[in-house]
């Protein structure tokens, strides 16, 4: 049961698709900057299977450009 | 409210992301997270202005239970904008510090013992007592500082002042922005700057002077670049004695020998006249022209004592004197080439052109601090560029109330809430609205900040009270001022946070609160009223400095003049001190609404701020009729000075052979007393250094991190070499931080002051090295 936090940066002009998509995905909380096109990313997911499939997700966004994880905490370890 | 664990680390989670964006993107800004933990109760976000530097930036802190837990840079504070600088964003964690002083101290037989709050003021309210009786009210001093809250400085003032009747209150400020005063009331009559921050995106051309604002002032650095960035057609020259990183950033760097500053903003005047770059309807309708004493000295014996007399000049007396600074003629003085001195005499003639000059201490810590000022104003009131937006000579502070507390309050040996001890009419109001005899405010003043250190060395004072600064680490000329303070019928009280060389030294130290453990205000550089509330609670017995001299002051036998109650004495002062300014030229906003906003800047008119002073379009003060108003001034103009160039105190010669210059780093704030206790400020700057010019350290056979001694006249200090790191020195110059208590570099500084100001000069003494 993973909690995870990220900084996720947008493709050039694709910040607006970037937050939709992201809000739009199961255990995802987006805060986004007001001023700056960075996207704070919080990840609560059930189990690992869950954990994986959304990882999955992530990788393969295209309005994504990049993501860097700041935080990380496992309840199970 | 109870806290869900999950969301609990949720909210860890986010808040580590968002500091993790902070120190990546620099200024950005996350509102969103501030409405969504203010609902979960988690965290809640308070404003205040930053606790470091004179640019007052306001910044939210974020509270956890009973702890100030994070800081963001606050979007509504017009001063930064949501930007913070690396001090800025670390501020709380110097709540915390390990050892924090919570408890009362009071030395006994020779040992510093814990006692209770109430036991600490009566021996010190008896101790004061003693001491008057004993040698007379000028015996007993108050010393403090620009970051003392307005109230802090307001109830010091009424009490020594009003109360007790002597005027020996000064302030650190002295040592920081006295020159920028005299320069202020020498050339307009009334103190601090025309002009606002705004003006950094006016302007097209930034100079300045001897001033590193990449590392001191680094968010208007910051607003600087980006209006460069912005509109593509600024120029910015960093005019200084040594590369920095300022000089990194600039488009142009442009180096002068010290002291020379003087030789070369003449220089740039005699460029204006020549070229006929003059607006002259401004010159006749807004200036008079006139010159002072010269030779005046340089403070170094006991009771120096000097007054400027000014005399009436003609402009063409004025462009004869001028004739003595062609930029040939500069050059072989500065070691500025007359070319660079064109060209900044061009950029300033330049009608087309908006020009901002930006200083800080390079001009202010400066045997002719005064002077220097008065020639940089010579070059915006010759080309009419003044009090316009964008057009804007600019002192900064380096304190956070150094204008709020002490330049307004007047917590300096001559002044009062509004105008002088010396003024008749000045004296009145105080006394009227203190409540106290007229007769109680003395007309003379007593000691500036070197003469009072010199004075409690004599022993003319015997009981000093120090509080929120830490002059055993700043007083130039140290060893003297620490001797002086450590004598055995000297009486020292101490009111701190932190365990620091001034706590040493002192016979009571007082637990005091520290930023918002406390309700108070600070005034920033540009005219600005900052309030912050009691946010988080001061740790043990803690109390703040503010009701410290209230509780005092009671046990003195003034209980009138200090009725107030603990929960509603901050606004009842800001109340009674904001009387003193009851006019268009001061007005200042009111406790409710200064408790609303991100700061409100005076003179505050009909429920509106003023940013630029003496334009009539912008300050409601100017009489109508004119385009400009220096009302300052008697006949409302300006005045031209002809101030010449004069060497400094203490040049090298063959024994001392190189210039010693001491300032500051980013990292670090002043003497370090707070940010030394953050960890990862520490750990980026964990101790100081002398910066040394690869030639010369190569003649000393020196490598960097190899310790080299620096030896003065008057004391010497070991410490690393650092060659070609963030800042190189000339040959012939080094450059040492004074945050580090470990290097005591003011033991080697020379304690000699501007005759006008009496502000010492920390940037030029003579000095060797030793390789160790």
């Amino acid at each position: 049961m993973p909690i995870l936090s990220f900084l996720v940066l947008p493709q050039a002009g694709a910040m607006e698709q970037l937050c939709a998509d992201l809000s739009a995905m199961e255990h995802c909380e987006i805060i986004p900057s007001d001023n700056q096109e960075v996207v704070v990313l919080v990840t609560d997911t059930p189990d690992e299977e869950a954990e994986n499939k959304l990882q999955e997700m992530l990788k393969n966004l295209p309005s994504l450009q990049s993501i860097s994880m700041t935080f990380g905490h496992n309840a199970e370890q | 409210m109870k806290l869900n664990r999950r969301a609990f680390i949720k909210s860890a989670a986010a808040g580590s992301a968002i500091v993790a964006a902070g120190s990546i993107f620099p200024g950005i800004s996350f509102a969103g997270w501030q409405q969504q933990e203010g609902a979960s109760g988690q965290i809640s976000w308070q404003k205040a202005p930053c606790r470091f530097c004179g640019t007052g930036c306001g910044v939210l802190v974020g509270v956890s239970g009973d702890r100030a837990v994070a800081v963001k840079g606050d979007p509504n504070c017009s001063v930064n904008k949501g930007l913070c600088c690396v001090k800025g964003f670390h501020s709380v964690q110097a709540l915390y510090g390990k050892d924090r002083i919570k408890k009362a101290q009071v030395r006994r037989n020779g040992k510093m013992v814990e006692v209770p709050m109430t036991e600490a003021l009566d021996l010190i309210a008896a101790k004061m007592k003693e001491t008057i009786e004993k040698h007379g009210k000028d015996s007993v001093a108050m010393y403090g500082s620009g970051q003392w809250t307005i109230p802090d400085g307001y109830v010091a003032s009424k009490l020594f002042k009003g109360c007790i009747g002597t005027n020996n209150v000064e302030a650190n400020a002295r040592l920081c922005m006295a020159s920028a005063v005299t320069g202020f009331m020498t050339s307009f009559g009334i103190d601090e700057p025309m002009g606002c921050y705004e003006d950094i995106e006016h302007a097209d051309v930034f100079v300045t002077w001897g001033n590193n604002m990449a590392e001191m002032h680094p968010v208007l650095f910051s607003r600087m670049l980006a209006s460069r960035k912005r509109k593509k057609n600024v120029t910015i020259i960093d005019f200084a004695t040594r590369t920095t990183r300022s000089s990194q950033a600039a488009d142009k760097s442009i180096l002068f020998k010290p002291s020379t500053d003087l030789a070369v903003a003449n220089a740039i005047c005699y460029e204006i006249i020549r070229n006929d770059w003059v607006n002259w309807d401004f010159v006749k309708k807004h200036t008079t022209f006139h010159k002072g004493k010269t030779n005046i000295g340089y403070g170094t014996e006991d009771h120096f004592s000097f007054t400027d007399v000014p005399e009436d000049i003609s402009f063409e007396q004025y462009k004869t004197f001028l004739a003595d600074y062609t930029p040939e003629k500069v050059e072989k003085i500065s070691g500025v080439s007359a070319k660079d001195i064109k060209y900044m005499a061009s950029l300033y003639g330049d009608p087309t052109k908006k020009v901002m000059s930006f200083w800080c201490m390079g001009m202010n810590q400066h045997v002719r601090g005064t002077w220097i000022q008065n020639l940089v104003y010579n070059i915006h009131l010759l080309t009419g560029k003044i009090s316009t937006p964008g057009n804007s000579p600019f002192s900064l502070t380096g304190q956070p109330s150094a204008c709020g507390t002490v330049r307004e309050v007047g917590t300096l040996t001559h002044a009062l809430p509004h105008g002088v001890v010396m003024n008749e009419h000045d004296r009145e109001m105080a006394a009227k609205i203190w409540d106290v005899p007229v007769t109680n405010i003395d007309p003379k003043p007593t000691y500036h900040t070197v003469e009072m250190f010199r004075a409690l060395d004599r022993g003319d004072i015997r009981f000093m009270w120090i509080q929120v600064t830490n002059p055993m680490v700043t007083m130039p000329n140290l060893n003297r001022y620490r001797n002086g303070a450590l004598k055995d019928d000297r009486f020292i009280v101490v009111s701190d946070v932190y365990p620091t060389p001034t706590t040493a030294v002192a016979d009571v130290i007082l637990p005091a609160t520290l930023w918002v453990e406390q309700e108070g205000m600070f005034g920033n550089s540009e005219r600005r009223t900052q309030h912050f509330d009691r946010i988080v609670p001061g740790p043990g017995d803690t109390m703040s400095d503010t009701w410290q001299i209230i509780e005092v002051a009671r046990r003195l036998g003034f209980q009138k003049q200090f009725p107030w109650g603990e929960d509603e004495y901050i606004g009842k002062i800001w109340e009674e001190y904001r009387r003193f300014h009851d006019s268009p030229k001061h007005n200042m906003a009111s406790y409710e609404m200064l408790k609303e906003r991100s700061g409100v800047q005076w003179p505050f008119v009909n429920g509106k701020e003023t940013r630029w002073r003496f334009n009539t379009k912008h300050d409601p003060a100017c009489k109508p009729g004119t385009d400009f108003d220096f009302y300052g001034k008697k006949d409302g103009k300006a005045w031209i000075w002809a101030r010449p160039y004069e060497p400094a105190a203490e040049s090298p010669d063959q024994e001392y052979n190189f210039w010693l210059n001491t300032g500051r780093v980013i990292e670090h704030w002043h003497t370090g007393s707070m940010t030394r206790r953050i960890p990862v400020l520490h750990n980026a700057m964990p101790e100081s250094y002398v910066e040394i010019n690869p030639e010369d350290a190569a003649d000393l056979g020196v490598v960097n991190g190899e310790k080299v001694k620096i030896i003065s006249r008057r004391g010497s200090v070991t410490m690393k070499a650092s060659i070609n790191g963030r800042g190189v020195p000339p040959r012939g110059m080094v450059f040492v931080p004074f945050f580090d208590e470990s290097y005591l570099i003011n033991e080697v500084t020379l304690d000699a002051f501007c005759p006008i100001s009496k502000q010492p000069d920390y940037k030029k003494c003579a000095v060797r090295l030793e390789k160790v």
